[in-house]
């Protein structure tokens, strides 16, 4: 197993060095003077510019710059924000658990829904819970997800008044970010209210990230079914004279997660895009917001090591997955 | 003696029965036909878009603005589908936005195309370092959220259409790239390669030639695929402002102009969306159907 990791290890170092390359390449091309930006309106005499383009270093030549780059990851520098001018990685700590926090809520939602309905498509193969549960997971593979939080908006919000528009808590709430995730710190205050707050913010957004992962594993979950339907054990196992229960849940699900636990993973980085859009919807102040809102603002360094840093997660996940896939399945392993 | 040699077909002939073949396994599918019928009149709706709209999509009626849907009660028959803020005809707008949809999807889906199957094909023929390199640089695109990587590329570019689209190739040609090579190094070694080798052919048409024609299936479903992706990424660039810029009718951008009215006039924001909805679905589904026609193997439900 240790080997198994070494040699997943190794093999991502070249991709790493080529992510630094072009998070560091981009923002080198990117146009507009970061100067110019950060004297504002008032303009700048090209003394004073010359000066602050070398006390952020901007004038040496491009691998002096990148090597520098480098040299500050390893020491944890990623850099200084040109607008709040506040470290880029303790925006990024600050504002991650919000990501976090939408993400997992709608994995979970993604996961507790489209694994039973795609088991139970592929047990009644054929039939109107199969075919309406599987048209519905090829709408929600082809929503435009920024209209469909619009809609939700328009009918929850705006018709029926349950929901918020905006935000992760109510401003009537106030108290110590603890952990950093709303539900949580919600229910540590001990406020009334606060926590059905925090969820009634939280809803919407989830349900919006949580839509094309739920169809993509209710569809997966599905096909894999079937496909270990048919296999050989599952037959001894009916053969045997085991229930349809037991030959569903022990004998087929086991081996079915299989390559449904790989597409749960894969979509990690679906949920850092949809992220972007989910959290322009609805304001909400996470990783995707503050990426979309620092390209608008050209903020430099905010966008070279924010790139860096989504892509060092998505790929962290996608190794876990890797190893996770390889417990599970010893094949993977000693090939 | 009597000839066992079979008979001897002509191109056309097996052309023509592969095509029959296709035809009635896609035809099976009622999604899939489904599918094409709509992708159909959507390709027809782009085309005759100036004699099918009934107002000009970026002309502003200032005495009408919005105006909801002529089945309403403030409704106007002038209008069928209402106008948006500046009194802009929508109907009109959402049958010249099919022109962006289907012309994005076709500019995108063929960049990616050929340069992933250029790559694919490279990497898998020749493997050793050219093929290490090629595919260390296809991970590090795959690393980054497809989403992202093509904001920060429309940025670099500047925002636009003509940016958008080479922005979505680039990120999409990484999957062609890699099922091209899996293709190749599948077939590199069978026994029709081999004999077209030693017959002589070279380099250049053992790839084009000889190999590509059969690992062409699983690239068509990809294609398909990627242009319903195209379809739906740009408009999500559209929607923050890094892709066709107004008064473009694209269905994207036209969401967000709409963004501030979703409280006050819901058909501003409904209709844009269904049209996307509807042309990705219809697109989604034709794959579906073709990935089963084209190669069982690859049939997963």
């Amino acid at each position: 197993m240790l080997r198994f990791l070494l040699a997943k290890l190794l093999y991502l170092i070249p991709t790493f060095i080529g992510i630094t390359i072009v998070a560091f390449g981009f923002v080198r091309v990117l146009p507009g003077d970061p100067v110019l930006l950060m004297a504002g309106e008032r303009g700048i005499s090209p003394e004073r510019h010359a000066e602050l383009s070398a006390q952020l270093g901007y004038d040496r030549p491009f691998l002096v710059q990148y090597a520098d780059f480098v040299a500050g990851l390893f020491q944890g520098d990623f850099g200084t924000s040109l607008v709040t001018k506040k470290p880029v990685f303790d925006e990024f700590l600050s504002l991650f658990p919000a990501t976090v926090e939408l993400a997992v809520c709608a994995i979970l939602i993604a996961t507790l829904v489209g694994v039973p309905v795609g088991v139970i498509a592929a047990i009644k193969r054929g039939s109107l819970f199969d075919q309406i549960s599987m048209t519905g997971a090829l709408v929600g593979f082809s929503m435009p997800i920024f209209w469909w939080g619009l809609l939700l908006i328009i009918f929850f919000s705006g018709t029926l008044g349950w929901t918020p528009v905006s935000g992760r808590i109510s401003l009537l709430y106030y108290f110590d970010n603890v952990t950093g995730f709303m539900l949580i710190d919600s229910l540590l205050s001990g406020q009334e209210g606060a926590f059905a707050s925090a969820v009634s913010h939280l809803i919407l957004p989830s349900i919006v990230l949580a839509t094309i992962p739920l169809a993509v594993i209710a569809r997966q979950t599905r096909s894999a079914m079937l496909e270990v339907m048919g296999e050989d054990y599952v037959r001894t196992a009916r053969a045997k004279g085991l229930s349809q229960r037991r030959v569903v849940s022990v004998h087929a699900l086991r081996n079915a997660m299989i390559p449904v636990i790989t597409t749960i993973g894969l979509q990690v980085g679906v949920l850092m895009a949809g992220a972007i859009l989910t959290e322009t919807i609805f304001s909400w102040p996470g990783i995707g917001k503050w990426m979309i809102d620092s390209i608008s603002r050209r903020d430099y360094p905010v966008v070279q090591s924010g790139l860096l840093m989504i892509a060092a997660i998505v790929m962290i996940v996608n190794l876990i997955v890797d190893l996770t896939y390889g417990l599970i399945n010893p094949r993977i392993r000693h090939k | 003696m009597t000839d066992m040699t079979p008979e001897r077909l002509s191109t056309w002939t097996i052309r023509r029965r592969m095509a029959a073949e296709f035809w009635f396994y896609f035809r099976q599918n009622r999604g899939a036909v489904a599918g094409l019928v709509v992708f159909v009149l959507l390709v027809l709706t782009a085309v005759f878009a100036p004699v099918l709209a009934p107002h000009d999509p970026i002309l502003q009626y200032r005495d009408a603005l919005l105006v909801p849907p002529a089945w309403t009660a403030e409704g106007s028959a002038e209008y069928l589908l209402g106008t948006d803020a500046v009194g802009r005809d929508i109907l009109s707008r959402l049958i010249f936005g099919a022109r962006y949809s289907l012309f994005i999807g076709i500019v995108v889906v063929s960049i990616a195309l050929v340069g992933g199957i250029l790559i694919g094909l490279l990497a898998g023929f020749f493997g050793s370092w050219v093929d290490a390199v090629l595919m260390r640089v296809m991970d590090v695109i795959l690393a980054f959220p497809s989403l992202l990587l093509a904001l920060v590329l429309v940025a670099v570019l500047g925002p636009g259409l003509t940016n958008a689209m080479i922005a979505i190739a680039i990120v999409y040609q990484p999957h062609f790239a890699r099922l091209t090579r899996a293709a190749v190094m599948a077939e590199k070694n069978r026994e029709y390669v081999v004999a077209a080798q030693v017959a002589g052919a070279g380099r250049a048409r053992l790839m084009f030639k000889t190999i590509l024609p059969n690992c062409l299936a699983p690239l068509i479903v990809q294609a398909t695929l990627s242009f319903s992706s195209a379809v739906l990424d740009s408009a999500a660039l559209g929607f923050l402002g890094m892709g066709a810029q107004p008064p473009a009718p694209e269905w994207g951008t036209m969401l967000a102009e709409a963004r501030e009215f979703i409280l006050r006039a819901w058909w501003v924001v409904t209709l844009p969306g269904l049209a996307i909805l509807v042309s990705v679905l219809a697109i989604n589904l034709m794959g579906d159907g073709l990935r089963d026609a084209l190669d069982p193997k690859l049939k997963r439900s």
